[in-house]
């Protein structure tokens, strides 16, 4: 690779051809303040925050965008750029909507910090938001405030290039320019799959979830109800930076211990039901395997890469695992089983589960989830709303106890915590697969090439002789080029070269979803994931059918996986949506 | 022309996108883009419908709104301004009773306003619908929407 050689502010720095000033200047000890540029997203230099000048070429340089080049002798905090800096925040400011104490984004907007970075000390524009636009609440995951955007449009990037949802887009012009979505119909009345992945990219308080934190408060004081609480895997190795703890720190037992003191009667684990997940999807690919039949089998477990697939690849209906997620099947188990065995009037039972997701606030409305009689899961709150009721209540998870979860629902395998990384619910799949093909253990748990943040990864496993092509996708917009290679070789072949395929719909997994502390990025999801393997490695038991939580559960309600009351409770069916509305789409 | 017949005139490249979202715009007789012809435009281009959204609401010449059968567009730069497009535009909005982007209550006429339409030397200056007229005056501009009434 060829090196550049340049100079920042007369520090010599030498860095390989291509990359930006602003990487640049980083490497020579500066960090030039930004707004819209996102470490992960194309550089659209949309703000001007970061101009530089640049000895003898005119006019101010964009360093987000500007490759260093040799002999560059760069500036980066001049009375020119410094005084433009402060005009352009200044200017943003002017029709921003301003209410910082009581926006979500408090202490965490990069828009506030920005400000409090260049030194804004007056608003010499004054304020032009005369009128504000209605917020957007027609989604029951994600809240829209186009007052607080600042048409930085990193939502669309996510939106549309890494996701290639395109829900959102830039409309209209000049200073009526708004982002939205088409003829302003809200969110919930588009293909929106909930992702959230605009959400944690969003620099200010322009997108966030629909909380439902008052609502569990409510749950939790009310003498009467039962409040049951399940964590999903991507929780335990990210809830510790809500409380500025390194990245991806594990934090399972403190998470169990901080639940208990905010008052819920019962801490069970979301992991339980990923074991029971792999069971149920696992029996099924045996089946589909010795059938034949409708190969590959998709995962089903991201409500938003299900809502991505209703609506842009239903031919792909018959392919799903009609496994429930593993939050939907805690939630049916929840007020059966546990009620049961408790003792418990299911109706008094209210069903909480804390998410790394903003479209599992979705998934527990659709109106087919309620198998067991009531609403199966009543609210999820994402990692960022635990954060924040923890806080409420005087809780630092660095000052918390590890504890265990409660029984019947609590217990988890390593296998079901990989689940909340990409790969991990194939790797556990193929973990209990081997045993139910083979009747012997896996011995090498560990399935190396579906692991890691490639864009798609494949493998080939060797079942006994049997050899099974997987394949592993993160975020839609790789689901995407993945499936519409399935769907050509199947009208071409009439089969797919793969068997089995894990679809996860935000980057990374689940660590990476809509619902994870604010300002994610690739590295911080990379890390978080690594973490779970490290759970994964620590834990007695690594392999789903291993948990004696789930034997118990087999023995003495569902009888084995895939049997008709599993069915009942565990499984379920998908429609078909519009690409206009998301609105699913009469049968024909 | 139905919807198909007008995207079936253009190769199904998104270069096309600005003429057929014309041709759905003109034969529509509420003389708008609507929700189907967005629709009917991104499935044919294969885009995403919010793509079209917002090429649509970028471009003033669409609408996304139903409007009148004729549209006025009285040009608003400077020249006009200062020939007295600024009394003209007041006159419209009370003989017509409507304000600027309404329809007149029988539907016949929209008001609109448009930059420079590059006939400055007969200012003030409008079009109606493809039609150019200078040297307005409010005299004049009744005799126009008089004789386009009676047209219909």
């Amino acid at each position: 690779m060829s090196m550049v050689k340049l100079t920042i502010n007369n520090i010599p720095v030498e860095v390989p051809e291509g990359t930006t000033i602003l990487w640049a200047a980083k490497k020579a000890g500066f960090t030039i303040p930004t707004l819209c540029h996102h470490p992960d997203l194309t550089p659209g230099g949309q703000c001007g925050i970061c101009v530089v000048e640049i000895e003898g070429i005119p006019g101010l340089k964009r360093s987000c965008m500007t490759p260093a080049a040799d002999g560059f002798k760069v500036k980066t905090h001049t009375p020119r750029v410094m005084a433009t800096r402060r005009q352009l925040v200044e200017l943003i400011l002017s029709n921003h909507d301003t209410e910082c104490l009581t926006c979500v984004k408090n202490n965490n907007c990069e828009l506030q910090k920005l400000a409090a970075t260049v030194g804004i000390n007056t608003l010499d524009y004054g304020n032009a938001l005369k009128e504000k636009l209605p917020i957007d609440r027609s989604s029951v995951a994600i809240v829209r405030d186009p007052n607080k955007c600042i048409l930085c449009g990193r939502c669309i990037e996510v939106c549309s290039r890494v996701q290639t949802v395109n829900a959102l887009a830039v409309n209209h012009r000049g200073f009526d320019t708004v982002i939205t979505t088409a003829f302003n119909a809200g969110l919930g009345n588009s293909v929106c799959i909930n992702c959230g992945q605009c959400v944690v990219h969003c620099p200010v308080g322009a997108l966030y979830e629909k909380s439902a934190v008052d609502e569990v408060w409510d749950a939790i004081h009310d003498p009467d109800k039962f409040v049951v609480v399940q964590e999903a895997p991507a929780v335990r190795v990210q809830l510790g930076e809500e409380f500025d703890m390194p990245t991806g720190s594990l934090v399972s037992g403190k998470m169990h211990a901080a639940l208990r003191r905010l008052g819920f009667d019962a801490v069970l684990e979301t992991n339980f039901t990923a074991d029971l997940t792999i069971l149920e999807e696992g029996t099924e690919l045996i089946g589909r395997l010795t059938s034949g039949k409708n190969l590959p089998l998709i995962t089903s477990c991201s409500p938003g890469w299900i809502k991505f697939m209703e609506t842009f690849f239903h031919d792909m209906i018959p392919h799903m695992s009609t496994a429930k997620s593993p939050q939907q099947m805690f939630g049916a188990l929840a007020k059966t089983y546990y009620a049961e065995a408790k003792g418990i009037d299911p109706a008094k039972i209210v069903s909480v589960s804390v998410m790394p997701c903003t479209a599992k606030k979705f998934e527990c409305l659709r109106p087919e989830m309620n198998a067991s009689g009531h609403r199966d899961v009543d609210y999820v709150l994402t990692t960022r709303e635990l954060g924040r009721m923890m806080r409420e209540a005087g809780l630092d998870i660095r000052e918390m106890p590890d504890e265990p979860a409660d029984d019947l629902l609590g217990d988890y395998t390593g296998a079901a915590t990989i689940f909340g990384a990409t790969g991990g619910v194939m790797e556990a799949a193929v973990r209990s697969a081997y045993r139910l093909v083979t009747g012997r253990e896996l011995e090498d748990v560990e399935i190396k090439p579906v692991r890691g943040l490639k864009g798609i990864k494949e493998a080939e496993i060797d079942i006994d002789g049997t050899k099974v092509k997987v394949a592993v996708a993160h975020s839609c917009g790789q689901a995407r080029a993945l499936l519409d290679k399935v769907r050509d070789q199947i009208a071409k072949d009439g089969k797919s070269e793969y068997q089995f395929i894990e679809v996860m719909a935000c980057p990374g997994g689940c660590v990476g979803g809509g619902g994870q502390s604010w300002g994610s990025n690739i590295a911080k999801r990379a890390r978080r994931g690594e973490s779970l393997y490290e759970e994964d490695r620590s834990l007695p038991w690594r392999r789903s059918h291993e948990n004696p939580s789930v034997q118990a559960l087999y023995e003495k309600y569902l009888e084995k996986p895939n049997s008709e009351k599993a069915h009942k409770l565990l499984h379920t069916h998908y429609y078909k949506r519009s690409t206009v509305d998301g609105k699913v789409l009469p049968n024909k | 022309m139905d919807r198909e017949a007008i995207l079936k005139k253009f190769e199904p490249n998104l270069s096309n996108i600005l003429y057929i979202m014309h041709d759905l715009q003109d034969t529509n007789p509420e003389r708008y883009l609507a929700k189907e012809d967005i629709e009917a435009c991104a499935d044919y281009l294969n885009v995403p419908y919010s793509y079209v959204h917002s090429v649509a609401s970028f471009y003033t010449m669409f609408s996304l709104k139903p409007r009148g059968r004729n549209i006025i567009r009285l040009c608003e730069s400077p020249p006009c301004h200062l020939m007295g497009a600024h009394s003209l535009l007041d006159y419209l909005k009370g003989s017509l009773k409507v304000d600027v982007g309404g329809t007149t209550k029988d539907g016949m006429f929209t008001l609109e306003l448009t930059s420079c339409l590059g006939a400055c030397g007969v200012a003030p200056a409008m079009m109606l619908n493809e039609e150019m007229f200078g040297n307005l005056t409010p005299e004049k501009v009744d005799a126009i929407l008089d004789k386009r009434r009676k047209e219909i």
